[in-house]
């Protein structure tokens, strides 16, 4: 019951975002895919005790993969697909907390929130880049193959 | 000569059309500069160095003749990935050889003129659901979804609000969040909303700079540190703006 919700809610999450960002009508439904994939590999991963860094290196890269999937098949920049997927992983809860202890005076576990959320920002961006490195290899070996044939 | 030299000013004013109306919309650094240079390439400049930040291009071209450089600023930066899309569609039927240079200049004024795909009212709407599923989202409870509903959808309402009122990007978005804090704690204490936390970061999620920030990583990661450190910069201005106007509501607590 929980993974049908957070699958909805995800889905209906992503796709409004992309109307906040003024994205094209027709990407629609696959970003709320993307930003779907991303957020229940996400919560499986995070509810079944992986390490939340961890976890958010993973539903990145997937969605990074996605974004350049869709982004290929519709000639559409990737940046469209990848924002959508990135937005629910964005560490608001955490930041919202740490800031809140720090109003409140309890600077320890504010500051240890603050870290986590920096964290998981970093691992945001290393999912990211992982999954751009490894579509210039396969370019790459793509090229070479066509090449070796050629020749 | 002179028809060479009048030509080259035309596909730079193409390219810096183009350029202009990415950046604008919110494009990565480095898609604006490869565009630029393929629309270029494409017309027949096949030497050009576009450098792009997020206040400004330069753009030069060299040639036969003597090289030309143009300086355009950009002030106002707003997020419209529909636009980045249709300049991108034209910027492959220029590579294709689809369009010529008037033809490409006209096309792309007609994008940079149109307005936004979706009215106030469905950014507005969209803002209030995706507020309502993140809320869902955070493990909140079905009870809060109303609450953080209205309270996202009148704090985005309240940030393009505040941003015509006054166009500082700071301001706009503290009063906002101030607007939102503000808005959850009367929802809990006349009883309709239960989880104070939980209402505000799901009413607080469209404000999040989440493109800004995964622009700025995908910039610095290309090698555009000063593009990739400003976007951070302004990232980080807009997160401190959120969490200062949060903190406002916490000390009535």
């Amino acid at each position: 019951m929980t993974i049908i919700e957070q699958l909805i809610t995800s889905f209906i999450a992503s796709a409004a975002f992309v109307i906040i960002f003024n994205g094209p009508k027709r990407s629609l439904f696959h970003c709320g895919l993307v930003g779907m994939v991303g957020w229940i590999l996400y919560f499986l991963l995070e509810t079944n005790g992986v390490d939340m860094v961890l976890a958010t290196v993973i539903a990145a890269f997937s969605i990074a993969i996605a974004s350049q999937y869709f982004a290929k098949k519709y000639k559409t920049p990737v940046i469209i697909y990848s924002v959508a997927g990135i937005i629910p992983l964005v560490p608001g809860g955490i930041s919202y907390n740490a800031m809140r202890n720090f109003v409140q005076n309890d600077y320890n576990l504010a500051i240890n929130l603050a870290a986590k959320a920096f964290m998981i920002s970093g691992s945001i961006a290393i999912g990211l880049v992982f999954s751009e490195v490894i579509n210039q290899i396969i370019r790459k070996s793509k090229l070479k193959t066509i090449v070796n044939k050629s020749q | 000569m002179e028809m060479e030299k009048q030509e080259t000013y035309d596909i730079m004013a193409v390219c810096l059309l183009a350029g202009k109306i990415m950046l604008q919309s919110g494009a990565e650094t480095y898609r604006v500069e490869d565009t630029m240079m393929r629309i270029a390439a494409s017309f027949g400049a096949k030497q050009s160095h576009p450098y792009v930040t997020p206040t400004g291009i330069l753009f030069s071209v060299e040639g036969n003749e003597p090289t030309k450089t143009k300086l355009i600023r950009i002030i106002e930066r707003t997020t419209d990935l529909e636009k980045v899309a249709n300049v991108n569609g034209i910027s492959r039927k220029i590579s294709a050889g689809e369009y010529t240079i008037e033809e490409a200049y006209k096309e792309l004024k007609k994008i940079s003129e149109s307005g936004s795909p979706y009215s106030l009212w469905v950014h507005v709407l969209a803002a209030a659901i995706s507020s309502g599923c993140f809320l869902i989202m955070f493990q909140g409870n079905w009870g809060d979804f109303f609450p953080a509903f209205v309270t996202g959808g009148l704090g985005f309402l309240s940030l393009l609000y505040f941003h015509q009122l006054v166009p500082i990007k700071f301001f706009s978005e503290f009063s906002a969040s101030l607007l939102i804090g503000l808005q959850a704690l009367f929802f809990v204490s006349i009883g309709i909303g239960g989880e104070l936390d939980k209402i505000i970061i799901g009413s607080v999620m469209p404000l999040v700079p989440g493109l800004l920030i995964t622009n700025a990583v995908r910039d610095l990661m290309a090698g555009h540190l000063i593009s990739g450190l400003a976007k951070g910069a302004d990232a980080f201005l807009t997160a401190f703006a959120i969490g200062a106007g949060i903190a406002v509501t916490f000390s009535l607590l």
